[in-house]
């Protein structure tokens, strides 16, 4: 298992070295050769049979690059041609190129079902990592191919993926002041798009509930607020109910069960959870400051949330009942938007300081902060499911909202390959 | 007088060839071809008295009208930067809208709050809330019935400077007191 503790220790490195490593800056261009640590060089030539066979080669290969994990090494490139699935590789033709792992596969079609083997090799080692195969209808070839990417991601990093996942986001067009706002929803690399409401409405912030399967956002109208639930897969929508006064900011308990919330009254907002079975809503915070953007612990036991309280706008901790209210950041500038990573490890946030805009992560207890990207305006950063990737959206003077991505080490920072503009991302959790 | 397409590029060309003495006729029955000879030339136009400019038409907003408020009152006033605190200049506009509000009691108001692109979204609704609810506390504590009254924050969603920068984000740090019914 050469192969392994090589990643792990890549990974190790690359954590550490992103302490040090200053946030990346207009990295449109992924420089994956930045300071001492080298992505893995990995082949991926196209799964025989057919186009379609291309075609997963393709996005895994785009998953994988994107991770900044990885170098998928250039077809071109390639001494063995036409490798057949059944028979092992020519390790020497691979060792030439360099290559470190390569995965091959063959997509078939029997009795109208999609059926792809792959292959995943250490080359050095000549030893097949994974052998597996998958089985699904032929128009989700994507998401076949997203659940290699994630095999392949898991067995050499030693980590769980996050490329069969979704991501709901508030899709934005037109200009500014005439923009029009829709719920949507799409695959992590920004394909397959879908639009969930019309854009009479202005919508924001959409959640994912840890089954994946619902959803919670706002809904802004002239003559007021709503927090809706929504399941994706009925189509199913239901309003978290009336209160007096503007609700906004909801998120889901790591259970699915509960949503916290921000109530306004009076030019006042607070903090109330909702039990979704029995509809019970407690408050959580009184004080005559701004408290809003709560965010669970993985665990279910803690809130970080935003509060003005202290004359402006920085993270505190409470107890999930509302406990003990204890401000975490301390550092220049002000403190928004917190989110609990999915390993519990962190809090990511959005930092406002000297004119610019930051996405930043704490640990719990406000130490080791650390600033992972800069611009006119980045804001709301969402976790990928295996706390490794944030994504949250950036805006600059004058211009679009677009969807971005950066590592947790700040060191692979890039565009979503969503063509339009977007705000307020939420990263669902891994699919079944 | 109304004409089809064809008849009016007919008239343009008629014109063109100066047979100004048969438009009418020509308007409604075009000749099947072109004078073979140019007219002569129109005389020049005997000297005029210059035309007296057309007069003054007046417009005034109809009081109690919705008109009325934002012209003759103000239906915005301006924030600080992540502040909700009424200013000074602010101070005269809420002041002629509690005044206005008061002769007319019929018209009740929704006051949106509206904040610069320079804070985060949620963050930026609560402000946005506090900004409302400044001026409809305001509005109130002049003797504007609170039932009267709705607020509602749009945070940085509705900006009215589509721009960047300094002048454009004063712009949009505001209040809007927009008038939903009652009024002339």
């Amino acid at each position: 298992m050469r192969l392994k503790s090589l990643m792990l220790a890549l990974a190790a490195t690359l954590f550490a070295s992103g302490l040090a490593v200053p946030a990346a800056q207009a990295a449109i261009e992924v420089n994956v050769n930045r300071g001492d640590v080298q992505p893995l060089p990995i082949a991926l030539p196209a799964f025989g049979g057919g186009q379609v066979g291309a075609d997963i080669a393709g996005v895994i290969s785009a998953n994988l690059q994107r991770s900044g994990l990885f170098r998928p090494l250039d077809p071109a490139s390639f001494v063995e041609k036409d490798l057949n699935a059944a028979v092992q590789p020519q390790f020497p033709a691979w060792k030439q190129i360099n290559a470190q792992a390569l995965v091959n596969g063959q997509v078939t079609v029997v009795n109208g079902q999609l059926v792809v083997d792959f292959r995943l090799w250490d080359v050095f080692a000549e030893q097949q990592l994974l052998g597996l195969q998958f089985t699904s209808s032929p128009e989700n070839w994507r998401r076949v191919a997203h659940k290699i990417s994630d095999q392949i991601y898991e067995r050499l990093t030693g980590e769980k993926g996050y490329f069969d996942t979704r991501v709901v986001f508030v899709a934005e067009s037109g200009g500014r002041g005439t923009k029009k706002k829709v719920l949507a929803i799409m695959d992590q690399d920004g394909a397959n798009p879908s639009y969930l409401t019309d854009g009479s409405y202005i919508v924001m912030t959409p959640r994912f509930s840890s089954t994946s399967q619902e959803i919670t956002y706002m809904a802004l109208r002239p003559e007021g607020s709503s927090i809706y639930l929504f399941n994706l897969e009925t189509g199913r929508r239901e309003s978290l109910g009336d209160f007096k006064g503007m609700v906004f900011a909801p998120r889901f308990s790591p259970d699915g069960g509960r949503v916290a919330f921000s109530v306004e009254r009076g030019g006042n907002s607070d903090i109330f959870v909702m039990d979704l079975k029995s509809h019970t809503t407690a408050r959580l915070t009184a004080d005559p400051s701004i408290d809003t953007s709560p965010s669970f612990s993985p665990d279910g036991t803690k809130i970080v949330f935003n509060s003005d309280r202290g004359g402006n706008p920085q993270l505190y901790v409470m107890g999930a009942d509302g406990s003990s209210p204890r401000r975490i950041s301390f550092g220049e500038g002000k403190y928004t938007t917190p989110v609990w990573s999915p390993t519990g490890e962190f809090i990511a946030f959005t930092k406002q300081v000297g004119g610019e805009f930051h996405i930043g992560v704490m640990r719990p207890d406000g130490s080791d902060e650390r600033i992972l990207t800069s611009s006119y305006l980045d804001e709301g950063p969402t976790w990928a499911p295996n706390g490794r990737v944030l994504m949250f959206s950036r805006e600059s003077a004058g211009g679009v909202s677009k969807l971005w991505s950066v590592d947790v080490t700040g060191r692979i920072q890039q565009p979503v390959p969503y063509p339009g503009g977007g705000s307020d991302p939420a990263w669902s959790p891994l699919l079944n | 007088m109304v004409m089809n397409l064809n008849t009016r590029n007919a008239f343009r060309l008629a014109l063109i060839a100066g047979a100004a003495a048969s438009m009418a006729a020509c308007a409604s029955k075009p000749k099947p071809s072109f004078p073979t000879t140019p007219p002569p030339a129109a005389p020049a136009p005997p000297p005029t008295a210059p035309a007296p400019p057309p007069a003054p038409v007046g417009q005034t907003a109809l009081p109690g009208s919705e008109q009325d408020f934002v012209v003759n009152v103000g239906d915005r006033v301006y924030f600080d930067f992540d502040s909700y605190s009424l200013r000074a200049d602010a101070e005269p506009i809420i002041g002629a809208q509690a005044s206005w509000l008061t002769r007319y009691p019929a018209v009740r108001v929704r006051i949106e709050g509206n904040c610069d692109e320079r804070g985060t979204r949620e963050y930026n609704l609560a402000l946005g809330a506090r900004r409302a609810n400044a001026v409809r506390d305001y509005l109130v504590s002049h003797g504007v019935s609170a039932d009267r009254i709705s607020t509602v924050s749009y945070g940085k969603e509705k900006p009215i400077d589509a721009g960047s920068g300094d002048d454009a984000d004063a712009h949009n740090r505001n209040s809007h007191t927009t008038i939903v019914g009652g009024a002339r």
